[in-house]
Parts: structure tokens; C-alpha cells; sequence
């Protein structure tokens, strides 16, 4: 069979240059075939969504933005061990340690913690292995619907400590279910 | 024996023939053979004199006591302390006796020993770690609380974390050996044993930062390095300079110019091949005292090795037509106007504007 004759999809159809009938040339059987075929879709399911009303909800394994979290206590867990920088495999992260002094106990649950924390956003490709090699369970990605916002500068998506550590506020609320127990 | 003293020993561990002069134990007999067979150690050290038979680590089975004598040995014997005899066989890491008494040797330092591989400096090039990722269970049946020690300040270079001890004896060794005045060692018995000097000294000899060589766990680490980098992020090259206290032979831990850390070169069993004094080890970290020989190569396996490409990438070649990758000629030389050199009325229009 050559690839003239060949049809991948089954639907192919012979173009013929003959000439139309009186009928034909009318196009009234053409029109009415075309409006069924309008009809016929005012009744199938739709595939649009009303958005700003509307979202699609989404996947279980979605995985939206990091957030490095704190702990019961509100204390950053992330000691900066270095495994998610060293599983990344864009080489979107990046840390630097230091030892936690005596008075900040309250902030750092362990003796070492990252003083900075970066994450190259236009690196980064959100498989979720950073969160995999975690052994402290402190990066997370989160369900959060925004991705990386757009700026106009490339320094702007090194997203570092004042944007990943997860805010205060949150990590209050977080326990609070707890106490009321 | 006489003449047959004179003569090499045959062994056989795991099946694999080998002679060895006599006097020699069976790690190292397993050592020259290399590979899967070498029972780990953890306080056994072949540069140090005494050492060795602590751990329990390197526990391997003897079916065949020697040519004379072929009676197996009823137990489990420590191969750094065992010598070979004539016609001895050994099951090393074939033997589902050896490979259950690590484990539960394995599971035994892990009682004490903290979970803190992500706080300590020493991951990823610790003993500990290894073997535990080797021989060690996944799980851990230890419900009680662990030993803990009061931290000890020994001094500006060395940082202790007791809690991390196995008190393998190497750094007692080390200081006994090397240095003509020691002044820590291991305080109190059982369970309470601790390294420590007596009554917080510190420790200031010129030899004295080798114990952070020779630990096999995070218990005595570089202080001038504590926690400024993961040993994987470091790019170690082989280096030397002219001391006139050691031989000068170091490994560098670069990260981009600037030199973190300062070791002795380690081989493949995780021991110095030569000594360094504390100047090369804290003093000099600039790049103008050093001559670098270049990158240190370590065992294939090893996380150091992590990330680092440095092996050579051979380029991609595409078998297909030329002009499918390059696009067509006439197009390319719409997008590569350098390459083209422009028409004079093209030049007019740059020059004065499409108006």
C-alpha cells in the first residue's frame, strides 16, 4: 500500500472535482446537515468551565509552590542538611548553615539551621524530590494554586527564606485544633 | 614449624585463594584480596599500633581452622585480631552467620549513637553511616532514652560530640602514638564511658587534629569546618606544601576558591595514608600555600562524588539528515544576520529608519 492511498485515522476521504447537481448547488440539504450537527452539540456534556466562579479541582498529586515548615512549637525545622539541594535535579537549591546560638532556641528546632534558604524558581521543575529527601519533614510542596508569580527581573524568582518559611500566623493556627482538644 | 614459618601462608576467604606472610591477620589477608569480602572495621586501624577487636564489626566465620587443625572455629572470631594459618578458609560476607552477627553488631552501636546525620559534619564520609547502610536494619527496636554527655569545650580546633562516641579507642591511640603528651583519654566504665581530658583541658598538640582523621563517627570533627558545608558539596583535590613538620600531602575541600577544609588523603578503608601536622590541617586556607595536584578521586559508590561531572561526556551525535537539525540554508541565514553580510539598502534602513 503506498502512503497516497494509506489512511492512519480511517477517515480519509476522496476529494473529487465533479460537477455539483441543480440540488447540490442549492446547498439546502448541506445547510440543514450542518445546523443537525449544531443542534447535536447543544446537547452533548460541555467541556468549559465558568472560571473565576468555577475552578477544576486538582490532582492529588498536585504540587504547588515550597514552604519550609515550622514545627508544634514554631520552630523552623529545616536543619539545612543539604539532601534536597543534593536530590534537586534542576540544581535549583541552594543553603548555607549555621549554628544556632543559645538565645534563639525558640526559632531553630535543631542545633544547625539554614540561616539562607534559596530556591531558583525558573530552575526549579516541581517534581517534589526535594520533599522526598527530606529527613525533617520541612519542605513541603504545597497545594497552593500559584506557582511562581511573574516578575520582570531574574533576581525576583531566587525566592529565599522571607518567602519560603512558612508565616507565623499559619503555624499558630496550625496548632490550635490541637489545644482546643 | 621452622622452615614453613619462612614459607607464605595459603587462606582462602569466601573462596578466594591468596598468600600471606605469617603474622598476618585475616582482615588484612581480606584487605589484599580487596572487594565485597573486606569486613567492615570499625576501630581497627592499620596505622595504629593495638588496635582493633572492640567493635565486633569485622566478625567473620572460620570453616577450616588451618591444614594442621581443620576443625572449623565454634565462633564468630574478629578478623583485625585473628591470625591466618596454613590452609585456613573463611566466610566472609558469604556466610549468613557473619552477615546476621553484623547486624545485630550494627543495631548494638546504633543504641547509643544519635540520629543526627543531618546536624553532623562527619555524613557522608562516616564509618558509622556506611555500615549501617550496609549491614544495619532499616528499623530501629530501641524504645529507651539514649546516653547524652554534657557538651566539652576541648579546645579551639576539635569540636567532641560524646553522644556520638563508639569509643573505638582510635583517638586514645592516636594521641599515644603520635604525640609525646597526651592528655585526654576515656573517663568512667560501661556505659558511662566517655572521651574526654580530665579536667577540661584542651587539646593544643601539633599532631593533635589527626583524631579527627582517625574517628570513624562524628565525634571529633574539624571545628574551623563545623557546619559550614556537607562534605558532598565539596569539591576535595589533592594538594601539598613544604612543611618541615609532616610530609605535607593533604586533601583540599574546596567550595569554588575558598578552602573549607583541610584533611589527610584517606584510602578506600576510610584511613590516612600519611599523618599531617595541625598547621597544614587549620592554618593555612588560602590557595597561595598550597600546590594543587588535582581532583581526588574517590570510590565510585561514595556520595562525594555526588553531582560533581566530572567524567568525560563524550558529545551527542544525531544520526540524521543534516538539514533537519540545521534548518533549511536560506532560513538560517535570515536568523544569522552576522554571518550574512547585509544589502546597502538594508544598511540604509537600519541606518535611518523604516520611515
Amino acid at each position: 500500500m503506498s502512503i497516497e492511498s494509506l489512511s492512519l485515522s480511517g477517515r480519509k476521504k476522496e476529494v473529487s472535482n465533479k460537477k455539483m447537481t441543480f440540488m447540490e448547488s442549492l446547498y439546502l440539504v448541506a445547510i440543514a446537515k450542518g445546523l443537525w450537527i449544531t443542534l447535536g452539540h447543544l446537547f452533548t456534556r460541555k467541556v468549559t468551565i465558568k472560571y473565576p466562579e468555577q475552578t477544576r479541582s486538582l490532582s492529588p498529586v498536585y504540587r504547588g509552590q515550597h514552604m519550609l515548615m515550622r514545627d508544634d512549637e514554631g520552630r523552623e525545622r529545616c536543619t539545612a542538611c543539604g539532601l534536597c539541594a543534593l536530590s534537586c535535579p534542576a540544581e535549583a537549591i541552594t543553603m548555607k548553615a549555621e549554628e544556632r546560638k543559645p538565645d534563639e532556641k525558640h526559632l531553630y528546632r535543631e542545633e544547625k539551621y539554614a540561616s539562607i534558604y534559596e530556591i531558583n524558581m525558573l530552575r526549579c521543575i516541581f517534581c517534589g524530590l526535594c520533599e522526598e529527601a527530606c529527613p525533617k519533614q520541612a519542605i513541603y510542596l504545597t497545594k497552593s494554586r500559584v506557582m511562581v508569580k511573574s516578575a520582570s527581573n531574574r533576581e525576583d524568582f531566587i525566592y529565599g527564606k522571607e518567602k519560603l518559611v512558612m508565616p507565623l500566623e499559619m503555624a499558630i493556627n496550625n496548632t490550635k485544633p490541637q489545644m482546643a482538644k | 614449624m621452622g622452615v614453613r614459618g619462612l614459607i607464605d601462608m595459603k587462606v582462602t576467604i569466601d573462596g578466594q585463594e591468596i598468600d600471606v606472610e605469617p603474622g598476618t591477620t585475616i582482615l588484612q589477608a581480606a584487605r589484599k584480596i580487596g572487594g565485597e569480602s573486606v569486613p567492615p572495621a570499625m576501630c581497627y586501624y592499620s596505622k595504629l599500633k593495638g588496635s582493633g577487636g572492640k567493635c565486633r564489626c569485622c566478625l567473620v566465620e572460620v570453616s577450616k581452622g588451618s591444614e594442621a587443625d581443620p576443625r572449623p572455629m565454634p565462633k564468630l572470631v574478629a578478623s583485625c585480631v585473628t591470625g591466618c594459618m596454613d590452609g585456613m578458609e573463611v566466610k566472609s560476607i558469604s556466610s549468613e552467620r557473619v552477615l546476621d552477627a553484623r547486624k545485630s553488631v550494627t543495631e548494638f552501636l546504633l543504641i547509643n549513637h544519635p540520629l543526627d546525620c543531618p546536624v553532623c559534619d562527619q555524613a557522608g564520609e562516616c564509618d558509622l553511616q556506611n555500615l549501617s547502610f550496609k549491614h544495619g536494619a532499616a528499623k530501629t527496636r530501641f524504645i529507651e532514652e539514649k546516653r547524652t554527655f554534657e557538651p566539652e569545650n576541648i579546645g579551639p580546633n576539635i569540636q567532641l560530640h560524646m553522644n556520638r562516641c563508639i569509643v573505638c579507642y582510635r583517638c586514645v591511640m592516636t594521641a599515644d602514638q603520635l604525640t609525646d603528651n597526651r592528655v585526654h583519654g576515656v573517663l568512667n566504665r560501661g556505659d558511662h564511658s566517655q572521651i574526654s581530658t580530665a579536667i577540661s583541658k584542651a587539646i593544643d598538640n601539633e599532631f593533635s587534629g589527626n583524631m579527627i582523621d582517625v574517628c570513624p563517627v562524628g565525634a571529633l570533627t574539624d571545628k574551623t569546618f563545623r557546619f559550614k558545608q556537607r562534605v558532598w558539596f565539596n569539591k576535595p583535590y589533592n594538594a601539598h606544601r613544604n612543611c618541615d613538620k609532616c610530609c605535607g600531602k593533604t586533601t583540599l575541600w574546596m567550595f569554588g576558591n575558598e578552602i573549607q577544609r583541610v584533611t589527610a588523603r584517606k584510602d578506600e578503608y576510610h584511613e590516612v595514608e600519611e599523618f599531617i601536622c595541625n598547621e597544614c590541617r587549620f592554618d593555612h586556607k588560602d590557595t597561595a600555600d598550597w600546590v594543587i595536584e588535582g581532583p581526588r578521586k574517590f570510590e565510585k559508590d561514595s556520595v562525594i562524588n555526588q553531582n560533581n561531572y566530572t567524567r568525560h561526556i563524550k558529545p551527542v551525535v544525531i544520526e540524521t539528515e543534516h538539514n533537519i537539525l540545521l534548518g533549511r540554508d536560506k532560513d538560517r541565514k535570515k536568523i544569522s544576520m552576522t554571518g550574512v553580510p547585509m544589502k546597502p539598502e538594508e544598511q540604509k534602513v537600519l541606518k535611518e529608519g523604516n520611515v
